[in-house]
């Protein structure tokens, strides 16, 4: 799970990380309360699952009502790298004086967890020069690495043990929610010297949920998501208008990759999961018909081990009962294709020997049909 | 560190035939584990016991079911399991397998909590012993020996190893290469989930110094440094073999799960750019598509 910035910074506080005064909301009337209690000036900040939205106008300055009108329903309106803003956070401004990097991550060619801290905050951490890089195991961050992180990212006097006692109640929170990265940036020294998170991101492990019911609320999901995951099928969406279907990640990955090089738009990454049957193809077939941008399906399955029958016939059901009426085009390699060709013939499937015919295909139709 | 091949291969009999080495089961009883026993017992893997709690006693496909790894080590002296249990009960399984004395364990759950992947790991390690996946097709020799959910129609007994975080991609790969004429020597399933078992390093360490290896397919996929550890790996050790690779996820967008736990690109952490370009420095050439690789290979061979 991604958490946004307010939801990150909830588990902050939780864990006693120190954060400006801020409140969140999802609506302006809930918005104009949250400035009264809050006060102004304050920032506006779009929370959006993406990073880059400091330069996209989605924080912005606010010090009185006619701006707070303005530029609250702005932000929230706003589309960011494709994602529209999930809320609203209201945050009081702190008096910075340096800004910091401070991250835990899952390091997974080393299998532990691995400190990333810097003297240089604020911006995307690959583009920083002077980084300190700690393997630091499973366990929780002790207090002479913590110390010793601190003092080559130059910190001195009281930030010293600030700064100890911020990374050992990160890595706390990072092993307690099952997180693969948890980052502060910018970490910020206030004038008075104390230390605060002024940003956060955190990312637990989805296969863990299930040990999470704290967690839970901070799940979002589109109703059709959430009908994929109970089928067992990944689903991404995006807004091109080619959906894309297929029996595992790696494969739907590559005819989604096939695709776009050919000049097609995904509209969706759909991975049936490892063993594909009738049900289940025919339950895709359902919610790729709920996406109105779809304006064709492109249907790639390697079935070793399922025949390819039992996928023709869920089309067949899906075109007899209505569910779609659009174009699809399918390689349906393995067990039975023959056949399958044979009884998808006289509908709107058309079978390719390969995923590369069958993505000719596709584009074309789509781009006569403007 | 236990040699795979020794393992896997047996020795060789009076007639210059490999021994079948003894598997067991996990989870036979269950829907995948009792479809894919009877396929890995078609292909001749020598499945020896499954354990199934509460159904100790009884047969499945005539091999005998224990209640426990315990008992079904000691009746079979096996090295090797396969897991098919679902994903809260991995940790526990892979415990039970691991303190039995099995040292070649192949997880194929999918959707296992890395801590409990992290904690199987650090047992193996403890043990000497081999995990690969979770999340992983398995292993296969081909010709000899299958332990995992492949179909056999793609492999073909032969020189190329391919290894591969994808099982799909596995599959079809391969098969594009049988169909070239390159057989495999070895096909190995490295999962999909951020942390492996067996890491594409440790797959490529296996079978590098194999004196029959004729070339290798590695393919990986967008999310982690998997395979820019390797590329360095190979450039490091002056590794001449020929190999080819393949990325999938060139076209995902940031941020986003596609489908694998661990096929997500943070920043350019783990973008398909990165892996190329660490590729290109280890003069692995990367293939557009699958349909690609075996005419990759030829070029290189």
């Amino acid at each position: 799970m991604r958490l946004l910035e307010y939801q990150a910074k909830e588990l902050f506080k939780e864990y006693g990380i120190r954060t400006p005064d801020s409140i969140s909301s999802k609506d302006i009337e809930k918005g104009r309360k949250d400035a009264t209690e809050l006060g102004y000036p304050f920032v506006i900040k779009a929370q959006v699952p993406v990073g880059g939205r400091g330069k996209a106008g989605g924080i912005q300055k606010c010090s009185n009502d006619d701006e707070f009108e303005l530029k609250y329903q702005q932000i929230l309106d706003m589309s960011i790298k494709g994602e529209k803003t999930r809320a609203i956070l209201l945050e009081k401004m702190a008096d910075i004086e340096k800004e910091l990097y401070l991250s835990l991550f899952l390091n997974r060619s080393q299998r532990c967890f691995t400190i990333i801290a810097s003297s240089d905050g604020g911006v995307e951490i690959e583009s920083v020069k002077n980084q300190t890089i700690r393997e630091v195991g499973m366990g929780e961050v002790n207090s002479q690495i913590a110390e010793e992180v601190a003092k080559e990212i130059g910190l001195n006097g009281n930030a010293v043990s600030e700064f100890v006692d911020m990374l050992q109640r990160l890595s706390k929170l990072t092993i307690e929610k099952e997180a693969e990265l948890a980052e502060i940036n910018p970490l910020a020294i206030l004038k008075d010297g104390s230390l605060i998170a002024l940003d956060g991101k955190v990312m637990t492990d989805d296969n863990s949920n299930f040990r999470h019911d704290e967690l839970q609320k901070y799940l979002e999901r589109t109703e059709l998501e959430e009908r994929a995951e109970k089928s067992g099928f990944s689903l991404v969406e995006l807004d091109g208008n080619i959906a894309v279907i297929g029996n595992g990640a790696g494969l739907v990955m590559s005819t989604f990759d096939m695709l776009a090089d050919n000049g097609g738009k995904p509209a969706c990454f759909l991975d049936v999961g490892g063993g594909a049957t009738e049900e289940s193809v025919y339950e895709s077939l359902t919610l790729i018909s709920e996406m109105d941008r779809v304006k064709a399906i492109l249907v790639n399955l390697y079935g070793g081990i399922v025949k390819t029958t039992i996928v023709a016939s869920a089309f067949i059901k899906a075109y007899d009962d209505k569910l779609i009426d659009i174009p699809v085009y399918a390689r349906l390699m393995g067990a039975e294709s023959q056949k399958s060709k044979e009884m998808l013939k006289d509908t709107k499937t058309k079978m390719f020997d390969s995923v590369e015919q069958a993505i000719n295909g596709v584009v074309m139709e789509i781009t006569k049909n403007g | 560190m236990v040699d795979i091949f020794e393992l896997l291969k047996g020795q060789k009999d009076q007639n210059g035939d490999y021994q079948k080495q003894p598997v067991i089961v996990q989870g036979i009883t269950g829907k995948f584990g009792s479809v894919h026993t009877k396929l890995m017992l078609e292909y001749g893997t020598n499945i020896a016991a499954g354990v199934t709690p509460g159904k100790g006693g009884q047969k499945f496909e005539n091999v005998p079911i224990y209640e426990n790894m315990k008992d079904a080590v000691d009746a079979t002296n096996a090295k090797i399991s396969i897991m098919f249990v679902p994903a809260k009960f991995f940790l526990g399984a892979a415990k039970e397998a691991l303190e039995a004395g099995i040292k070649l364990l192949v997880a194929i759950p999918e959707h296992v909590p890395v801590r409990d992947t992290m904690e199987a790991i650090q047992m193996a390690e403890q043990k000497n012993a081999i995990m690969i996946g979770p999340n992983t097709p398995g292993i296969i020799i081909p010709g000899l020996i299958k332990i995992g959910i492949m179909p056999a129609s793609p492999f073909m007994p032969g020189k190329i190893a391919v290894l591969s975080k994808s099982g799909t991609l596995l599959y079809e790969i391969s098969n594009n290469l049988t169909i070239s004429g390159f057989g495999q020597i070895f096909t190995l399933g490295i999962g999909g989930d951020p942390i492996n078992g067996t890491r594409m390093i440790d797959a490529f360490d296996m079978i590098k110094d194999n004196p029959e290896l004729e070339g290798m397919v590695i393919v990986g996929e967008i999310g982690g440094e998997a395979e820019e550890t390797l590329a360095k790996h190979i450039v490091d050790i002056g590794f001449k073999k020929p190999i080819v690779g393949y990325i999938a996820g060139r076209k995902a967008p940031k941020e986003k799960r596609m489908g694998h736990a661990g096929a997500i690109v943070m920043g350019n952490y783990g973008s398909a750019e990165s892996k190329i370009a660490m590729f290109a420095k280890a003069n692995i050439p990367v293939a557009k598509r699958p349909g690609e690789i075996a005419i990759l290979l030829s070029g290189k061979m």
